[in-house]
């Protein structure tokens, strides 16, 4: 309760006085709608919103599985020769380090305007790097004593990979996930303001902007922040659930 | 006393260790880096043997290759010249038999698996079924005094109480031979007494052999058959002191004999 409170109340807060501020005229509603003019929206198009977030969603989803996958086996592949290890690292964190959303407007004309694929491919590869990034860094990080004593038991490669490495390096696969499932909605959300099938919540932002109705706009923003925020949280449960031992050592 | 100390028989058996050596160490010299610049010769001509179901400390001053002599017996490296003999077959074969358990100053525990299948892990490596691996991690953490943390994670314990899961990991497989380096050192002094009347209540109720490094002279004397000390650059054993304490217990830490042999193995630090 004392860790959700002081958020919530900054929140309603941050919210009053923007009500305040926008109905006192200091900014002109065209650029900031008032909170009341975008719950209006947000009350008016739910069932647009929603619809919008299914496929967005849908899109997210399948670019953060199909990435995370390749990222996954690729790691595992990385980890298994020093020399790829060391030639991959610093290419996927230059890659990382790119708008890789800016190849959007590429993809859509490589594939049919009815396609979902390039939007999910966008994702797929925005997910894929740091998730790659994270878990090798895990997969290498091997403590010496597990690694002895490993060797004392005459384990193989492959059993010691299964039953310390990538174990040992759960929590570090969580760390890119979590990056990767914000990255994966924003990715999945973007690509549409470059073209291809306009289903979600990227399109309607755009078209809503573009017939100047700002409050809509803003509404189908929320919808998408709520996505965000819907992603992040299913990955924070999903790496409570798979770690049991993290949890326990709280109390 | 100590949960274990209770456990082990009302009368602890005579310690015979006259029989077939459990380690042979022959004329062992080990070179680092050899070539290099910083070449570092940690052992130089070591001959050491210990007999099954003997308890043999080493001690000396930090560096000069204590635990560079366990991991030669256990085979995590290997002698730049001479041979490693445990249980009767070269140290490699030994260590893919699992002629040994082992035990670090870490315990080395695997945090993402709770006490018992910690425990169990040997025991699947080497393929036993399910529900003996689960009755002899049982069995091993009655001995430790932790039955009842079975089902805890690592991150739960004490560091006091992750060394005992980490000895009874080590003693799982029921090796005929125990290696330990400076297993206690990271304990304060109440623990770690508790700790070294359970281990020789173990080593006495398994009748395994024992290797333990440790830097504390009281601790050497307390627990041994024999100490051996060596001494630093190059390493080598300077001397070998046998130990007869009339019973390993307080009265033991009390008698003439203990602070005689605590001298001798401080004097022949020195020299
Ligand atoms: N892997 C290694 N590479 C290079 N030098 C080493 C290595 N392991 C140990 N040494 C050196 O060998 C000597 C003995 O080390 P060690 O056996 O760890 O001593 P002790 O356990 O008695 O403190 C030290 O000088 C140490 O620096
Ligand atoms: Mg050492």
């Amino acid at each position: 309760m004392r860790r959700v409170l002081p958020p919530l109340v900054f929140g309603v807060l941050a919210l009053v006085l923007w009500e305040v501020f926008v109905a006192a005229g200091r900014v002109a509603p065209f650029i900031l709608p008032a909170p009341t003019a975008i719950g209006a929206q947000i009350a008016e198009q739910r069932q647009n919103i929603w619809d919008a977030a299914l496929a967005s969603g849908a899109n997210a989803l399948a670019g953060l599985i199909g990435g995370t996958i390749l990222a996954v086996l690729a790691a595992l592949a990385a980890s298994r020769s020093r020399f790829l290890g060391e030639v991959s690292v610093p290419f996927a964190a230059v890659v990382n380090a790119l708008p890789i959303i800016a190849l959007a407007p590429i993809l859509n004309n490589m594939f049919e305007s009815t396609s979902s694929v390039p939007r999910r491919l966008v994702t797929g590869i925005v997910v894929f790097f740091p998730v790659f990034l994270n878990l090798l860094r895990g997969l290498r990080e091997v403590d010496p004593v597990h690694q002895e004593l490993m060797r004392t038991y005459a384990a193989s490669v492959w059993t010691f990979a299964v039953k310390v490495r990538l174990p040992g390096a759960l929590p570090h696969l969580f760390t890119g996930l979590r990056q990767a499932s914000s990255l994966a909605v924003i990715a999945a959300v973007v690509a549409e303001y470059f073209g291809g099938l306009q289903d979600g919540l990227g399109a309607r932002i755009t078209s809503a902007a573009a017939f100047t109705a700002y409050p809509r706009a803003w509404a189908f923003v929320a919808g998408a922040c709520l996505l965000g925020l819907t992603f992040y949280l299913v990955t924070l449960l999903l790496e409570r659930v798979a770690m049991p031992w993290k949890r326990s050592l709280i109390s | 006393m100590s949960d274990l100390a209770s456990s082990a028989p009302d009368v602890v058996p005579e310690r015979k260790h006259g029989g077939a050596a459990s380690v042979v160490v022959d004329r062992v010299t080990k070179v680092f880096n050899q070539g290099r610049s910083d070449e570092v010769v940690a052992l130089s001509d070591v001959d050491l043997t210990v007999g099954a179901g003997e308890f043999v400390s080493l001690i000396g001053p930090s560096g000069c290759g204590k635990s560079t002599l366990l991991r030669l017996i256990a085979d995590l490296i290997e002698p730049t010249t001479g041979t490693v003999t445990v249980a009767g077959k070269p140290a490699a074969q030994s260590r893919r038999d699992q002629e040994y358990g082992i035990a670090f100053q870490q315990a080395g525990l695997f945090e993402w698996r709770t006490v018992r299948r910690n425990v169990e892990l040997p025991l699947e490596l080497r393929g036993l079924a399910k529900a003996e691996r689960r009755a002899r991690a049982e069995q091993m953490l009655e001995l430790v005094g932790l039955a009842d943390f079975a089902g805890h994670y690592p991150g739960q314990l004490s560091g006091g109480m992750q060394q005992r899961v980490a000895i009874a990991r080590a003693l799982a497989v029921q090796p005929p031979l125990l290696l330990m380096d400076e297993p206690f050192g990271a304990l304060d002094e109440m623990t770690r007494e508790r700790l070294q009347s359970e281990l020789l209540g173990i080593c006495a109720a398994t009748g395994a052999g024992t290797v333990f490094v440790t830097h504390s002279i009281s601790e050497a004397v307390f627990l041994s058959d024999r100490v051996v000390v060596m001494s630093a650059r190059p390493g080598r054993i300077t001397a070998s002191i046998e130990v007869d304490l009339p019973s390993r217990d307080e009265a033991g830490r009390q008698a003439p004999v203990y602070f005689e042999k605590i001298t001798e193995v401080r004097q022949a630090l020195r020299s």
